[in-house]
């Protein structure tokens, strides 16, 4: 199981004078169950990407499978792609729309048909998900707190049983707090076998999250590799716009004067290999 | 200085509770100022008595002499001290890069010759001179916010007030914005930037943190760090290599005055 790209191009508004190449022959394999990290400046195509993973953008170029299901035109399976894959747009806030953050979260399995005496079921485990008080349930959805509604929107898509969640800059002016708590809530539904694909311009977060990271440029596969792999990449074929994490950077500059450390974005790792683990 | 709000939050009691409470602050030129705090400790409201966009409900502000609360004294003061907001697309008049960059210096009725001269010198410090015919809805948003910059800059005051310029902006936008502000304070800017992010203060002067309202701490950059300061207290995140450097200075290593990546290396490499 899992969510397979081949050489997929995308080009927005082909033969006009707004002819612009956002995506080119992409490839790569995103296993179910792992977690899968994009990351690239603004303009590097990663969102376009994302939108190509549930049929929002259907491939002009290349082939993606879910599952083994191919995402295209008028194909019969774009209905349950949609349902295996959860899209979280950026600021998902302002998709909310419903009465109560209850019916808010019961919007898309009652539209997938799933029977009236199981939506209570979903509405609550999705609520209980991302930690939303119970409280909030009958409350209007707008009258939440910024990090509440991040959680609602979030919830809603959850409330489908996705097997793969892809979001796109999910903290996106969210503060230090709020941050931490959304990757602890991600970290939790992959660990629950959820496979999630977070589409990022923080490549610390990539790096200590990720199972495997592809780093795009210009519409263009830069590297995909395990986040040490990427990391090295990175060290030796600098992005432009797309900075090493101070840590990283750290422990780059010392290997380059010699010192024995790990390349890495751990500061205890590096305080290990030059003074050895003392308590 | 203390502000309240007008119709701002209540505490138990029903009293409305200060932004601001008993402030007392000095910031001298030629000095890069950096305010922190989390959000809602007071920052923006402190900035915006600066140039006497807020007036305080108790004490007062003085702007080089000149007390904000005295109408006579807005005008000059506001040819003291330019103010960039957080959000570019709030403070971006015109619709062509130069004339927006203009539009300070014509409301202070400068010479249309000098106008000239003082957007092209804005535009280049701000790396926008390229785009100066453009309109400014073709701008990316990093280069919103340096033309937000660049605007204040031709204004040509001895004293700029950033509220959170970088808040916008992607990691690469973010040490551009920061190299331009470090280049204004060596040529002789009074700077004051207000921030929640620990890393962006490294090459600032001194630092003032609030915290609900009230100044928790303040002091030399370099202090900043050698204290055992609540940062998590105060809502604020400390980056992985301040810990780090924290780690090694408790364990009575040798580290650098301010934790850079740069400095970080020399210290450990003798």
């Amino acid at each position: 199981m899992s969510i397979t790209v081949s050489g997929l191009g995308h080009t927005y508004h082909p033969g006009t004078p707004l002819e612009t190449r956002a995506l080119r022959d992409i490839s790569f394999e995103f296993p179910a169950g792992t977690w899968f990290s994009v990351v690239g400046h603004t303009g590097s195509g990663k969102s376009t990407l994302a939108q190509h993973l549930n049929g929002i953008l259907l491939p002009m170029e290349g082939k993606i499978f879910i599952d083994g299901l191919e995402v295209k035109e008028k194909s019969p399976s774009l209905r349950e792609i949609r349902r295996k894959v959860g899209l979280v747009f950026q600021y998902p806030e302002q998709q909310l729309f419903a009465e109560t953050v209850s019916d808010e979260l019961a919007f898309a399995p009652r539209n997938w048909g799933v029977p009236e005496e199981d939506i209570p079921g979903r509405v609550s485990a999705a609520a209980a998900q991302v930690g939303l008080d119970e409280g909030c349930l009958g409350r209007s959805p707008f009258h939440l707190s910024g990090g509440e509604k991040r959680k609602a929107a979030i919830a809603s898509v959850l409330s489908s049983r996705p097997d793969y969640l892809v979001l796109d800059e999910p903290t996106a002016g969210l503060d230090s707090f709020s941050r931490k708590e959304l990757t602890r809530l991600l970290s939790g539904l992959r660990n629950e076998g959820m496979g999630i694909l977070l589409v990022t311009h923080d490549l610390d977060i990539a790096l200590q999250m990720s199972d495997r990271i592809l780093v795009l440029d210009g519409g263009r596969r830069i590297v995909c590799d395990t986040p040490a792999a990427v990391l090295d990449h990175l060290r030796t074929h600098p992005v432009p716009g797309l900075q090493l994490p101070e840590i990283a950077a750290l422990s780059a500059a010392l290997r380059e004067r010699g010192k024995n450390v790990p390349l890495t974005w751990n500061w205890k790792e590096i305080k290990s290999a030059l003074f050895g683990s003392q308590k | 200085m203390t502000f309240v709000y007008p119709g701002g939050a209540a505490d138990s009691s029903g009293r409305a509770r200060p932004a601001l409470r008993n402030v007392t602050l000095s910031i001298y030129e030629g000095e890069w100022v950096a305010l922190l705090g989390s959000n809602g400790s007071g920052k923006s409201t402190l900035a915006k008595h600066l140039n006497a966009l807020l007036v305080p409900s108790q004490g007062d502000c003085l702007v080089y002499g000149l007390s904000t609360r005295d109408e006579k004294n807005v005008f000059p003061i506001r040819s003291t001290v330019a103010m960039v907001f957080q959000n570019p697309e709030n403070q971006i008049v015109g619709t062509v890069v130069e004339e927006d960059a203009a539009f300070g210096p014509e409301n202070q009725g400068v010479l249309p010759e000098e106008i000239v001269q003082r957007v092209e010198a804005a535009l280049t410090v701000a790396g926008l001179l390229e785009k100066r015919k453009k309109p400014t809805y073709t701008l990316s948003g990093g280069e919103k916010q340096r033309l937000a910059v660049a605007g204040a800059l031709a204004m040509d005051t001895p004293c700029l007030v950033l509220d959170e310029p970088t808040a916008m902006l992607d990691p690469a936008g973010r040490t551009e914005l920061l190299r331009v502000l470090s280049n204004l304070h060596a040529s002789g800017k009074t700077i004051v930037s207000i921030t929640h992010r620990l890393e962006e203060i490294l090459s600032c002067d001194r630092a003032v943190i609030l915290h609900r309202g009230e100044i928790a701490w303040e002091g030399a950059v370099s202090d900043l760090f050698l204290s055992d300061l609540p940062f998590k207290e105060w809502g604020l995140d400390i980056p992985p290599l301040v810990s780090f450097w924290r780690d090694l200075r408790a364990e009575g290593r040798s580290v650098p005055p301010v934790p850079t990546v740069a400095a970080m290396a020399d210290a450990l490499c003798q």
